[in-house]
Order: structure tokens, then sequence, then C-alpha cells
């Protein structure tokens, strides 16, 4: 059996929590999931501006704090921290901790290869809208293929105490150390469903453990101590999710569940670079306290693509607030949103898209949203955006006058103009899997 | 009957699509979610919010329904102007569904 747990549910996820997670209890493998969809947009500016920067920059500093006791206590790590500059990352860790071995997974970084990938005639079509990616060409700000547990088990492979990855999927991170530790193939569908699937369920850190769970929350113990959680892996592709004993959180069949359903596409469908893993399997069952059995998963083979993860810019936006109160907080809030839109549209103003929120009315849930006539505070909340940059400024200019010139008691503009934005869009594609070949690099 | 009463939710983002999920809190009540929360209703329910259509997934392994929402987050990601951006809080919001039951 190992342990594996998921001190990272994103990049600025709890700092403690991977501390926690080696200092607490027993552990095998720290995995950490640094990467959401818009992260790597920003990463591949820092490293336009700084050739030592794009990757994840806690993570250095993480591992020199943890250098010592992963070593004492022989824990590997395994992270996508490496962002759109891998190495970087490595030579970073090897700066602040020159006791780590660290290996580095590349091959998933695509932004220079895209015109050669467009000229053979591979069109990357959108997953959403179907458009061609030639319609985006220049304004693409980033280009990745999710790559899956194979290449950075065999990282771990190489002895290496901390792997160091570009964009893998956040499963894979779980995933590789059961392909590597248990000698699992690529042919072995349940097992690496199972693995897939383990990696699903702690993806989201504490989200399986207690954290945003509708699971009586309140009655839920410690969360300001929550413990993040731990796969316990056996060879059979069976596992229990559970965290140290002594932390706050709770874990039952219930917040696991939760989680299992959390960003779910086909349950049925499930598709990794591993392996498609089918959700309708999965069996769950208390094991004692804070541990729940996870078992009978059933898998099958991998998609022949990978799926593209592509950024690019998008025009620009701005949100800006006000805060009106009783009597009359909607009243209020509606009148100065009608001035604006007047002033902007006497400006000769027009965005693609404006929007007015009433926080504290309806501004998450429109029309399910429960009704409230004479709420004490509202708070207003527009937004534009647009392609023009300059037109989007000039609406910035167009909401705090009302503080002086609108209806009565409007507040909350403490921060002055509200900021402008880049929009970097998203945009998924596929890509034949031969297309994409990575190398490990080792760096001692 | 409130689906509150029998079940739990959490909600998330893929893009411009939300995801649901409907947990049954008793495996015995997995039926009543299956037979009343259609794709169909839950499409109603939140009128305007959702652009697109409704898909629904049944997990009857989990007591579970899982409900994509599509073009329900204003173009989702960061191109959305909504403080909601994620889809966040549609789980919390669809607990007020009325069940026949």
């Amino acid at each position: 059996m190992i342990r594996i747990g998921n001190g990272q549910g994103f990049w600025g996820d709890w700092l403690e929590a991977p501390v926690r997670l080696v200092e607490q209890g027993p552990l095998d493998y720290l995995i950490l999931d640094y990467l959401a969809e818009v992260t790597m947009s920003v990463l591949q500016k820092q490293k336009q501006t700084d050739p030592v920067r794009g990757y994840a920059s806690d993570f250095p500093p993480l591992m020199a704090r943890l250098a010592p006791q992963l070593k004492a206590k022989r824990i590997k790590v395994v992270a996508n921290a490496g962002g759109v500059n891998p190495r970087a990352c490595a030579e970073a860790v090897r700066k602040l901790a020159p006791e780590l071995k660290v290996a580095v997974v590349t091959g998933d970084d695509l932004y220079d290869r895209l015109d050669d990938l467009l000229t053979r005639g591979y069109e990357m079509r959108d997953m959403d809208t179907a458009a061609p990616l030639s319609s985006i060409r220049n304004r693409i700000q980033s280009a990745n293929a999710y790559i899956g547990a194979f290449p950075l088990a065999e990282a771990l492979a190489t002895g290496a105490d901390v792997v160091i990855a570009g964009r893998s999927t956040d499963t894979a991170l779980a995933l590789a150390p059961m392909v590597y530790q248990f000698g699992w193939g690529p042919q072995d569908y349940n097992l690496l469903a199972a693995g897939t699937i383990a990696g699903h369920i702690v993806e989201c850190g504490a989200q399986c453990t207690g954290g945003n769970s509708q699971c009586d929350w309140k009655s839920i113990p410690d969360m300001a101590n929550i413990g993040y959680p731990i796969i316990e892996a056996k060879p059979d592709g069976t596992f229990v999710i559970t965290k140290h004993e002594g932390t706050g959180g709770r874990v039952t069949v219930d917040t696991v569940k939760e989680q299992l359903l959390y960003e779910l596409g086909d349950p049925k469908r499930y598709l990794t670079p591993d392996c498609t893993a089918d959700f309708t399997s999965i069996r769950l069952a208390p094991d004692g306290e804070n541990r729940v059995r996870v078992y009978g998963i059933q898998g099958s083979e991998r998609p022949p693509t990978l799926k593209l993860s592509i950024s690019f810019s998008d025009g620009w936006k701005s949100i800006g607030t006000l805060v009106y109160t009783a009597p009359d907080a909607l009243a209020k809030a509606e009148a100065a949103d009608r001035i604006v839109r007047q002033r902007l549209d006497g400006l000769g103003l027009h965005f693609e898209e404006i929007r007015t929120e009433f926080f504290g009315i309806n501004a998450c849930n429109g029309p399910v949203a429960l009704l409230n006539s004479d709420p004490p505070e509202i708070q207003l909340r527009i937004g534009v955006r647009d392609p023009d940059r300059k037109a989007v400024d000039r609406f910035t200019r167009e909401l705090i006058p009302l503080v002086l010139n609108g209806p009565p008691g409007a507040t909350g503009f403490g921060e002055g103009r509200p900021p402008v934005r880049e929009i970097v869009a998203y945009w998924s594609a596929l890509l034949p899997r031969e297309e994409i070949t990575t190398s490990v690099e080792v760096f001692e | 009957m409130k689906l509150h009463e029998i079940a739990h939710t959490r909600s998330g983002d893929k893009g411009d699509t939300a995801n649901i999920g409907v947990i049954a809190w008793r495996e015995q009540d997995y039926e009543i979610l299956e037979r009343e929360l259609t794709a169909d209703r839950v499409k109603a329910y939140f009128g305007d919010l959702v652009q697109g259509n409704v898909e629904r997934f049944e997990l009857p392994n989990l007591g579970a329904l899982n409900f994509l929402l599509h073009g329900s987050l204003g173009g989702g990601g960061t191109v959305t102007l909504r403080v909601d951006a994620q889809g966040k809080t549609y789980g919390a919001a669809l607990l007020n569904f009325e069940l026949d039951a």
C-alpha cells in the first residue's frame, strides 16, 4: 500500500496544507496540482518578459522548506508546478534545495510548434465552437497538450525526489505513483481508471474532506485545521480516501460523492490521456472514521487523441461596483445603473457586452434567487467587455461620479476606478497523440 | 417537498457549461430524483440563466444525477462578467426545486 496526499488543489490553495501533510502523519507521495486553464497564459506572459520565470513560483520555496523532511521520511513529490518553464522551475528548486534530485517532464508545450502543426493540416478546431485555430492564431498566448501519468512514472523511475511536469492532467499526478510503484501497464484499463478516479477525488484538495461541502457543514469539525486528502492505494486498484488523524474536516461516503460529481461531464466516458474511466462503476463503502473505501472501478482504452489547452487574448473587460443602502437600496442601485448606461450611450460607447448585477438580490442566481423586496444593502455591479480597450477604459470613469451626482448614499468605492483587465480566453482542441513526445531530464 | 430534503449538490464549471451533481442522501430516494428531476424541468427552473440545453446523466451507483447546463456562465472562464463566474452557487440554488413526491 502507498499513501498519496494532495496538498494543493490549485495555485493559490492553502500554503500550509502540503507542509501539514508531510508533518502530521505517514505519507509516501506528496502531489501538488498548480495549474488551471487560465494559469498557463499568465505563466507564458511571465516567461516572455523574463526567461527564468513561467512556473508556479510558490513551489521552489515550498520544496526548500520541506527538503529535510522529504529526505528523512523518503517522501517523493509529483507536481505540475513547471507551467510553461519546467526546467527553470527545476533549477530554482535545485538552487534552494540542492540536496533534492529533480526530474523534469517536457514535451507538452506546443507554443513554438503551432505553425508547423497548422501547416501540416491540423486544424485544431475548438471543441465547443468548431472554429479552426487559424482564426485566432495571432492572439495565442500559450498552447499545451495534457499529458498523462506514464511520463511522470518514468520520471519517478529515475529515483528523483521531486518530479516536475508542465501541463499534466490533475489526475495523472495521483496515478503516476501507482503506475510506477505497482508496475501498471498501458492496457491495465481498470487499474488505470481506478487510479484516475482516485486522482479526481483528491485533485481539489479539501473539497473531499469537508471543504465546500453541504454535508451538514455547520457540524464539520475544526475547519481551520482541515486535513487534506490522502489516497491509500493498493496494487489491485482498490483504495481508501482518508486524512491524517487529528486533523479537522470530515471524510464520509457523502463528502467523497460530492467531489466525484464535481466538474464531471459524461460519467461513463471520463477521458484522460491514460484511459477512459467509468464513473458509473464506482462503489463506495465506509471504512471506519474518516475513511472511505473505493472499489469496483472499470475503465477502457485511452482515446487516440490528446486534449490541447490553448489560451488566447480576447479583448478587455472591467467590472465596477458601488454599494447602496436602505431605504430603497435596490431602487437606488437600479437608478444608478440607468444613469451609467445613459451616460455611456451619450458618449457613443457601445460594448460587446454590458452586464449589471445586483449583489444581494440576484447576482448569483438570476431568476432562481429568492425575492427580498427591501434588502438592507445592495452592491451594484456593472461589467463591460469589448475588443476596444479605450471604450472599456472610458467606462471605468463613469461609476464613481455617481457618488456625488447620482442616487443618495452611494458608498463602497474605496478602491477607486475599477481596473481594466485583458481577457485571456481558453480554447480546447484535439491532436493525435503521436504528435506529442515527452522526455525526462534529471537535475542533480 | 424541496430537493434539499432528500439530496445535496455540488456545482462547478467547464468553460461556458456549469455542472450540477445531485446526490440522494438515502439510496432509496434516488428513484424520486430520477423520476422528478428531469433535464427539461431543470432547464425550466433556471429560466434564462441557461441559454443552451440541459443534459442529464445518471449514476445510480452513487444515487446521483449529473446535469450539464450549457451556455449558463456568460461565456465562462475569464470572459464572463458574472460574479459567479464558475457556477459555484448553482447547486445550492437547485436545492429549492419543488419535487412532486
